[in-house]
């Protein structure tokens, strides 16, 4: 982290950068915040630590627009997003200076206290430089610890590599913490009988209470304007809790983000009722696989993406009920 | 709020026997903005129409729903009826009640439920449907034609003839293509050069026609009507106005080891070269890879012979910018190469050759100076055997799986010619299939076999072995008496495939006309638009749309040219108004719909947009209304909803999957 | 139950492209071939115009089935706009088996001009379909309140 503090204070002394984005303390151990920083003394509350998980690429079309250029703090699987937003038009490539950052893998404070750790005072162990297999966790009910990798984020068991798919340089080591394969959870839900899938997902999306969040953290979700908020669609009736858009939201949501998403499963991080959304995205990355070859956005920034692509053997859509 | 007008056709008893038409009328005035319903016997008679127009003026109408058939059988003619009255024509919506409904259900009852909620959605469609412009779009009246073969000098001439200025952009130093090479032609036997000179000559004084040889399109903008092409003209190193065509500078060339590309590299050639005696223009060309100035800065001798002083070391290439209104291509073709046919031994046994060699062969300008000789020894053959399809009608990936539709039949012109001028030559060919379907073209055919006694055996040839004694063993099956068949000959001339220029597949690119998997152009309509690309404005000469003969190709140029014409011969272009529109407030600038538009009609622009108080400079997509065709593939892409379709639009659709759903 | 399904009368959404199914419809109309009532046709200009959004708001607003017609791929009179909508669709149907809607309420069918038997085969296998698998409650009840 100091090793971050002391590139980024070089960076905007030399002029190279007007700004930094990285994050900053929250006022809890495991919240920290998305944050700019403009001068040396604003980089004191720069924090980079386990809990470290939102994605700032998509920030990056805000900052884009700034004067100078920002020192922006991606992790390896953040790059993804960066570069699909390159492809986009959404960022300037020219005005972030990319400090890939190293991840040994980013925690879920829900899983932590699911483990009924409460109260917490401070946490060590999730510093990217501590090499501890174990958090330590003091609590105003004593010291309790727990192992680093039981209070992975999930999308960190199927980490798509330690890999920065576009930087400027690079600090800090990345570990592999991939421990499970990305599409085992969809697969599963592919098994199950209509009414068991119906169920699952009734349960899951009955949770939503359409705060957004998902949408707002997601870096394929950049839309000036989104569908829902616009009046092209008839889809924007608020008031109208039996309205299309409750119930459709993220069916659409995912559509829209198909051949897009890269997978950074900022969606179920950010969601407050805990609705695994990335389940949505991923049936669609593994289809896209299935059928049209393998894909992974924002792998490049020029490639063709799948739904703007075509063969002309393509599979006939009769062959979702042929699969079974 | 739109004041709507519903008329229900009876279509004599078509509907009315089946639906009941009266209770149509009557439901629709509950509808929304439904000011006017009335049924009548034919809403497209003379009176059906004047009820309509009658209603549009006495009750201000501002959109009108016609219940009655198909809109592809008269929603023109409403809309036309509809224009008259002084209302918008695409504030016309039809509900198809006689084809989707009445003709298909025998339940009155059930038809009639079924009418009613066609007519509702077709309502709530037109509540929603905005007045349309056709927009308009300049021509320039000048066309462009890629290639100088047959087919693109048939093309420019037909186009000039009509009054309109034609360019001709070849590549090569000399219009003419692949005709020129050819000796005679089929089914009639004249020479190739006598009809073909001609032509090139018509083509050369033209006072219409401008040819840019050695040239290349470099590239293109624009649109239907309005391109804008840059063409290079590569550095031919000869001042083409002082040169006199006197030829001394080939004769003294020193350089004379580079390989004749007209003779298809049977001979050599001088580095300064025209490419044969009647090349238009009759301006030499230096082949700088080739010449010893070029190479070594030493010589000078075209220099120092030519008396008219037109040799210039120092040209350089020249781009030049000329719009168009129209753009043909005529790249035509090439033979396949022969690389991955190791059994015909072509490139083991110089007297194994391709059938476009025979026809250099056989001339009297080609390397042999018209005598049918070996071209390894120089003794004449007495046994000569083709082989058809070789790399036609392949299924694998060494050659082409179409039929290249001209070998047959130059292969029994060549076997005819043959057997007349050489009569003590045995000609054998073997075949899969004798395809002759044209004119003559199977009466041709038979005169070989009958008249001529060419031996025609069906069956392919598995290898051509060529042997100590200088023959070549040919290794063959015939299929209907099913024997093997050993012969030693003394030739062996291969059918080759021919494959579009490679060439094309660059200009189509630029041209954003689409091209099928064998590099061939993609019609409009395979059928009933055979001569236009599906970019406006595009049209194919020729064999680069699929092969064909000299008489197809010309009677294609002919068409391409008349299609160019109804093109140059308008003022202005009306536009179709059905097309995509970006809303700039809504739009990312992603690229996502320009990767999916047919007609490259979606660009992308720096904007100055107010975007409720925020102004800021915003990448948005811009639609050329001129080129867009109304597919609406990019609305669907369009991640953001910024791109919607008049006529079509996203809320029109969903008021009508609502209206069906209520 | 049974007679439960004597009243259902399915409500189905056919969306036709312009220049062939809607096509094949009119043929299928003028050769008298039936099919039944419960289908709706929708004209759009191509297949490539079907936003998946129209789909789920047809069965969001009760829509039972909703069937995509196109020009066969290779045939698209704008050259490759069912090329894209195959994918779509395929992507789209697939999502809605995953979240436990019966595949059968959804279809896509390649008809040409021409093919006036076909449309008429296709929408009464359709409609046979549809009934077989009666009324669609799913996509109304996917979030529940409760």
């Amino acid at each position: 982290m100091q090793e971050l503090i002391n590139r980024a204070k070089e960076l905007l002394a030399d002029g190279t950068v007007a700004r930094v984005l990285g994050w900053k303390a929250g006022d809890l151990p495991y919240n920290p915040e998305p944050a700019y920083f403009e001068d040396a003394e604003s980089l004191k509350d720069f924090v980079y630590n386990g809990f470290c998980g939102a994605n700032l690429s998509k920030y990056m079309i805000e900052a884009s627009k700034l004067e100078g250029k920002t020192m922006v703090c991606l992790k390896p699987c953040d790059t993804y997003s960066f570069n699909q937003l390159i492809k986009e038009h959404r960022v300037d490539r020219e005005k972030a200076y990319i400090v890939g950052v190293g991840c040994k893998g980013k925690l879920d404070i829900e899983k932590i206290k699911k483990l009924g750790i409460k109260g917490i005072e401070s946490i060590e162990g999730a510093e990217i430089t501590d090499e501890a297999e174990t958090l330590k966790i003091q609590t105003i009910y004593g010291e309790k610890s727990c192992a680093y990798a039981d209070v992975m984020l999930e999308r960190c068991h199927v980490c798509k590599g330690k890999e920065h798919m576009v930087y400027d340089e690079l600090i800090g080591e990345s570990k592999d913490t991939k421990d499970a394969e990305r599409f085992d959870e969809v697969a599963r839900i592919e098994a199950m009988s209509p009414e068991e899938k119906f169920a699952f997902f009734q349960k899951e999306l009955s949770k939503c209470i359409r705060c957004n969040a998902c949408r707002n953290a997601c870096p394929a979700c950049s839309c000036r304007k989104c569908v829902f908020d616009s009046t092209k669609f008839d889809s924007a009736q608020k008031a109208n809790v039996d309205s299309f858009e409750e119930k459709m939201f993220h069916i659409i949501r995912a559509f829209h983000v198909a051949g897009r998403c890269t997978d950074c499963g900022e969606c179920s991080r950010v969601c407050p009722q805990g609705i695994p959304l990335h389940l949505f995205n991923r049936k669609f990355i593994k289809d896209i696989d299935a059928l049209y070859g393998e894909y992974q956005a924002g792998e490049d920034t020029e490639s063709k993406a799948p739904l703007t692509n075509f063969t002309f053997d393509d599979a006939e859509p009769s062959i979702v009920g042929k699969r079974g | 709020m739109q004041r709507i007008g519903v008329f229900v056709c009876h279509c004599g008893s078509n509907i009315a026997a089946t639906v009941d038409v009266s209770k149509v009328a009557e439901l629709a005035l509950m509808e929304p903005g439904v000011v006017h319903a009335e049924d009548y016997q034919y809403m497209c008679s003379e009176a059906g129409q004047a009820k309509i127009a009658a209603a549009i003026q006495e009750k201000n109408l501002t959109g009108i729903v016609v219940c009655s058939c198909s809109p592809r059988m008269h929603e023109a003619t409403f809309r036309k009826a509809a224009e008259r009255a002084g209302l918008n024509p695409y504030m016309v919506e039809i509900a198809n009640i006689r084809e989707h409904c009445s003709w298909i259900h025998k339940d009155i009852e059930e038809a009639t439920k079924k009418a009613v909620i066609l007519m509702r959605a077709a309502v709530a469609k037109v509540n929603l449907n905005t007045p349309l412009q056709a927009g308009e779009s300049r021509v320039t009246k000048r066309a462009l034609v890629i290639g100088g073969g047959i087919a693109g000098i048939q093309t420019a001439l037909d186009i000039a003839d009509a009054g309109y200025e034609v360019d001709i952009v070849e590549k090569t130093p000399s219009i003419g293509g692949r005709m020129s090479q050819l000796d005679k032609t089929f089914p009639t036997l004249d020479c190739s050069a006598c009809i073909l000179t001609p032509k090139m000559v018509e083509a050369a004084a033209h006072e219409k026609i401008n040819i840019y040889t050695y040239s290349e399109v470099d590239k293109v903008s624009g649109f239907v009507g309005d391109f804008t092409v840059d063409i290079r003209k590569k550095a031919r190193s000869v001042d083409m106005d002082k040169c006199t065509g006197c030829g001394v500078c080939q004769e003294k060339c020193p350089s004379k080891k580079s390989l004749n590309e007209f003779n298809r590299g049977l001979n050599n050639r001088s580095a300064i070269y025209t490419p044969f005696a009647q090349a238009i223009p009759n301006v030499p060309v230096i082949d700088r890879d080739a010449c010893i100035k070029f190479k070594t800065g030493k010589c000078g001798i075209c220099s120092k012979v030519c008396q008219a002083g037109a040799i210039d070391y120092e040209q350089k290439d020249e781009i030049i910018t000329e719009k168009y209104g129209a753009i043909v291509v005529a790249t035509g073709f090439d033979t396949i190469k022969l690389d991955k046919y190791d059994e015909y031994a072509y490139n083991q046994s110089k007297d194994v050759i391709t059938s476009l060699e025979l026809e250099r062969v056989m001339n009297a300008a080609g390397p042999t100076h018209g005598h049918l000789e070996r071209l390894s020894d120089g003794k004449a053959p007495k046994e000569i055997v083709f082989i058809q399809c070789v790399g036609s009608r392949c299924s694998d990936d060494r050659g082409k799986p179409y039929c290249s539709k001209i070998c047959c039949m130059y292969t029994a012109k060549h076997a005819m010619l043959i057997r007349d001028k050489y009569p003590d030559v045995n000609v054998t060919v073997f075949y899969i299939d004798v395809r002759t379907p044209g004119k003559n073209f199977d009466e041709f055919y038979r005169r070989a076999v009958e008249q001529y006694g060419v031996n025609y055996i069906k069956g392919q040839v598995g290898k051509v072995i060529p042997q100590p004694n200088g023959k070549l063993l040919v290794q063959g099956a015939d299929l209907l008496d099913n024997k093997q068949i050993l012969k030693e000959a003394d030739m062996v001339v291969l059918a080759t495939a021919i494959e579009p220029n490679p060439d094309v597949r660059k200009i189509a690119t630029m041209l954003t006309a689409s091209i099928d998997t064998n590099n061939f152009l993609t019609e409009a309509h395979a059928k009933l638009r055979p001569v236009e690309s599906p970019t406006a404005g595009i049209f194919l000469s020729g064999v680069c749309q699929g092969p064909k003969d000299i008489p197809e190709t010309v009677a294609q140029a002919g068409a391409a040219a008349v299609k160019a014409i109804g093109l140059l011969a308008k003022d202005k272009l009306l536009t179709n108004p059905c097309t995509a529109q970006a809303d700039v407030l809504l739009c990312n600038g992603c690229s996502t719909c320009e990767n999916v538009c047919p007609y490259g009609a979606i660009t992308y622009e720096d904007k100055e947009v107010n975007d409720h108080g925020i102004r800021e400079t915003r990448r948005v997509a811009v639609v050329n209304n001129a080129l867009c065709q109304g597919c609406g593939a990019c609305t669907v892409a369009c991640p953001s909803g910024a791109m919607d379709l008049q006529g079509f639009s996203n809320r029109q659709i969903i008021a009508e999957v609502d209206a069906i759903c209520r | 139950m049974s007679l439960e399904n004597k009243e259902f009368k399915p409500k189905i959404v056919a969306f036709c492209c312009n220049w062939c199914s809607y096509a094949g419809a009119d043929l299928a109309g003028s050769s008298r071939l039936s099919y039944p009532a419960d289908v709706k046709i929708i004209r759009v200009p191509c297949s490539c115009r079907v936003n998946p959004m129209f789909i789920l708001r047809a069965f969001e607003k009760g829509a039972d089935g909703v069937i995509m017609c196109g020009c066969h791929p290779g045939d698209c009179h704008y050259s490759t706009g069912n090329y894209y909508a195959r994918r779509r669709m395929t992507l789209l149907f697939s999502m809605l088996d995953y979240i436990g809607v019966e595949n059968g309420r959804t279809r896509v069918e390649w008809v040409s001009a021409a093919e006036g038997v076909k449309f008429s085969d296709t929408m009464n296998s359709f409609v046979e379909k549809i009934y077989s698998l009666g009324e669609n409650v799913r996509l109304g009840d996917l979030r529940c309140k409760n």
